[in-house]
């Protein structure tokens, strides 16, 4: 995938939620792809955040930023919580504009496989 | 124990340095076995220690002409034993029993039942299968059954080969299959052969296996081997299906059929035992409930033992225009038919006002969540259902409920509980419930039915839209791997035989209607079930005819038992195994993660992406030269997914011409 480089807080504002002051930094979606491997995140998401049995979903078209970073921080339920210790705040960031950059993928409809 | 014949052998036996070869070659050995002994004595005669006692005797003394003869010369030709041989018989027994494949290592402790079984018994009904190792031996038996209905037999050295058979004979245990396991041992210390041969008998074989077999015993004359069999074969036979074990005594495989035998020996008739069914009385009970549920939920789980339990289910399905849930265990229901919500699982359980499992492996997980996460590490346990909600359960697994291995999972309370066979009970329930449904309530169903229409063409349209996300991304998704295997198996009888962890694709995109179209999986989820359980069943597939078995292969599945493709080869089983290589232990890259995590530790990985001691790179394994070695016509490593297509394609074609074939793709994780 083409790297390149997201502003965070657009997604968010146009979700109209509160910025918190990491989502305001410039994120880089190449340092994300990285970080998105280096954390394990893939395990359950996939490579490319497309989800599994295993965990839901995270890309294209993920969730708000502050959405994702509060259930990361403080998940109680099946996906294990990754404290600011284990996963800064700057990666997470990075982590979040590489899903982000995932470009949208063919229509179902459109799939001759997906229709036999 | 059975050696009573006073053969030659015996008396060669009891000379200290008469070798295994000496003691084999019988009565050849009698003179020599003599001189042996002169020998021994003549070096054991106290020596007085005077300057008159001759020169002492060399340590070993030149051979005489005798000892010399029977060191070099060509053995005499054996004395056939006077009557019929004991495994001769062993086989006259199995045979009536109809068994089509014996999977089997050999092993010098059946050598007497393998050459029964190839020299007398013409090598038919059973033929035998040469396996690598004796968990494939297990597990071709265990994919043979659920492909055909029909029990395979094992052999295997009672101690070291049944060490190996031990976690394929649990899986089976787990997935209620049966599996005819015999295990050779010399029973007999005083007559037995020592090294070796000794090292591989024991006083109980069948204790490793005891906890995860239905029954077993080690018969101790020929006709208590007869009564022995056909009774393993009726309680393997008998729902629910379990494996079974026989400790065989090579002594008694060896002798000859004892002179008062010969008149008396018998061999049982055996006739199947009809399946245990619910109590009549519960049944009507359980179908009360079920008519007048407003949500019912019916779970199934390895309910349809055979395509007429898929049928019953349906009927039963439509009968009260109910959702089903299928676990998969087995092909329960077609997953085209509109009552198939398995994809609307969690909805349908937080709902139900009545459920009732058809042979649930975990009852309580259906109804129940464990979040493996929280309450410092303890994990935290969940109710998925409301409160109120009834709960109706058919099962057969507590007829046979042991102690030590929990595979009976956690405790669930029922409100209607029933021991008995699910298929065998099916009729008897549907009957009930059609008489149970009043007229008021018909109009109601047939609402709640077409509902449950709309939703589940609503929900594959989620699951076609949740498999185009990642379509092209390298490596392979899991949903194209298997939207593009279908595309070449959907215009033939195939038969998904085995699947590894690709997010149950098959079960979602495919069209599956019939009952072999898919198999389930392992039972007790341990590592090397799939390839040789695959080819078990894809060698009852061959033989039914018509059908093309297909696999989708785990990467660290098939580096428990390998040699399994070279059995395929070897006796031209077609199969078609697509690897869902995702270079990784992939439960454990998580669980290793989620440990991390839960310490506030970053993982160490090593030079890999997973956990160190988790992934399976650096080097990566290329399968497709291991299955080329092994005989198959193979291809891959597949990464890019536009030659995905062409490649399965020419694969089914070799498939097709009776052959193996094999296709190494890179998979993502799930």
């Amino acid at each position: 995938m083409k790297s390149r480089s997201v502003v965070i807080g657009l997604a968010a504002f146009a979700a109209g939620l509160v910025l918190s002051q990491v989502s305001a930094l410039a994120a880089s979606a190449e340092k994300g792809k990285s970080a998105f491997l280096q954390h394990g995140c893939w395990q359950c998401h996939g490579y490319q955040g497309q989800g599994g049995v295993t965990g839901p979903k995270l890309a294209p078209n993920p969730i708000p930023f502050e959405t994702l970073s509060n259930f990361v921080r403080t998940t109680n339920r099946a996906m294990p919580p990754f404290s600011k210790e284990i996963l800064s705040d700057e990666d997470l960031a990075d982590i979040y504009a590489y899903l982000a950059a995932v470009p949208k993928g063919p229509d179902p409809k459109d799939i001759p496989l997906l229709n036999q | 124990m059975a050696r009573r014949d006073k053969s030659p052998q015996g008396s060669a036996a009891k000379g200290p340095d008469v070798s295994r070869r000496k003691f084999m070659a019988g009565a050849a050995l009698t003179g020599a076995a003599t001189a042996a002994t002169a020998q021994v004595q003549a070096a054991t005669a106290p020596v007085a220690e005077t300057a008159a006692t001759p020169p002492r005797l060399p340590s070993a003394l030149r051979p005489n002409a005798h000892m010399a003869a029977a060191e070099t010369g060509t053995p005499k030709e054996l004395a056939k034993a006077a009557g019929p041989d004991g495994s001769d018989f062993m086989v006259d027994v199995i045979k009536t029993l109809n068994i089509d494949y014996v999977c089997s290592n050999p092993a010098s402790s059946f050598r007497a039942l393998h050459e029964s079984l190839i020299d007398y018994g013409g090598n038919k009904k059973p033929e035998f299968i040469t396996c690598t190792h004796e968990e494939t031996s297990v597990a071709m038996g265990h994919g043979y059954f659920k492909a055909t209905g029909k029990p395979l037999m094992m052999l295997c050295h009672g101690t070291v080969g049944l060490q190996h058979a031990t976690m394929a004979i649990y899986n089976a245990w787990c997935d209620r299959v049966p599996v005819i396991c015999i295990g050779g041992n010399d029973i007999d210390a005083a007559y037995r052969a020592p090294g070796v041969p000794t090292y591989h008998s024991a006083q109980d074989i069948n204790a490793i296996v005891r906890d995860y077999t239905k029954w077993d015993d080690q018969p101790v004359s020929l006709q208590h081997f007869a009564q022995s069999f056909v009774r393993a074969y009726k309680i393997a036979m008998t729902p629910p299906h379990e494996p079974v074990m026989i400790s065989l005594d090579l002594g008694l495989q060896q002798e000859p059929v004892r002179a008062h035998e010969r008149e008396t020996l018998y061999i049982p008739k055996y006739v199947p035992t009809a399946p245990p069914q619910a109590d009549g009385a519960a049944v009507k009970e359980a179908a009360r409930l079920l008519a007048n549920a407003e949500r019912p939920v019916i779970i199934a789980d390895r309910a349809a033992r055979t395509a007429n339990g898929m049928k019953l289910l349906v009927e039963l399905a439509e009968a009260l225009q109910a959702p089903v849930i299928d676990q998969r265990a087995r092909m329960n229901m077609p997953n085209t038919h509109y009552l198939n919500q398995t994809e609307r699982t969690a909805a349908l359980i937080s709902n139900a006002d009545v459920v009732i499992g058809l042979e649930l492996g975990d009852y309580w997980a259906a109804v129940n969540a464990f979040i493996d996460n929280g309450h410092g590490g303890l994990g935290v346990n969940e109710a998925r259902i409301k409160p109120g909600t009834k709960l109706i359960g058919i099962s057969s697994i507590g007829l046979v409920t042991k102690s030590n291995y929990q595979d009976f999972q956690r405790f669930q309370s029922l409100d209607i509980d029933m021991a008995g066979d699910a298929e065998a009970s099916l009729p008897a329930l549907i009957e009930a419930v059609k008489a149970a449904i009043s007229s008021d309530r018909r109009a109601a169903m047939e609402k709640r039915g077409e509902a449950l229409r709309k939703a589940r063409a609503d929900a594959h349209e989620r699951t076609k839209a949740a498999a185009a996300v990642a379509w092209d991304a390298s490596p392979i998704s899991t949903a194209r791997l298997s939207a593009e295997i279908y595309a070449q198996i959907k215009d033939l009888d195939f038969s998904l035989v085995s699947s590894a962890n690709v997010s149950g694709w098959p079960n979602r995109l495919w069209r599956m209607e019939k009952h072999h179209n898919w198999l389930g999986g392992s039972g007790g989820a341990g590592q090397g079930y799939s390839a040789p359980a695959a080819i078990g069943a894809a060698l009852g597939n061959r033989d039914i005819g018509g059908r093309f078995s297909v696999s989708i292969q785990a990467d660290g599945d098939l580096m428990y038992t390998p040699g399994a493709l070279w059995t395929a080869a070897r006796h031209k089983i077609p199969i078609l195994s697509v690897m869902h290589n995702n270079r990784g232990y992939h439960q454990e890259v998580m669980h290793v993660q989620r440990l991390a995590n839960r310490r506030n530790r970053v993982a160490a990985l090593g030079m890999d992406r997973s956990p160190i001691g988790t992934s399976i790179e650096n080097p990566d394994i290329d399968y497709a030269s291991l299955a080329k070695s092994m005989g198959y016509w193979s291809a891959g490593p597949i990464k890019d997914p536009a030659e995905l297509g062409g490649t399965l394609k020419r694969a089914v074609e070799v498939v097709k011409s009776g052959q193996p074939a094999f296709v190494d793709v890179w998979t993502q994780p799930r």
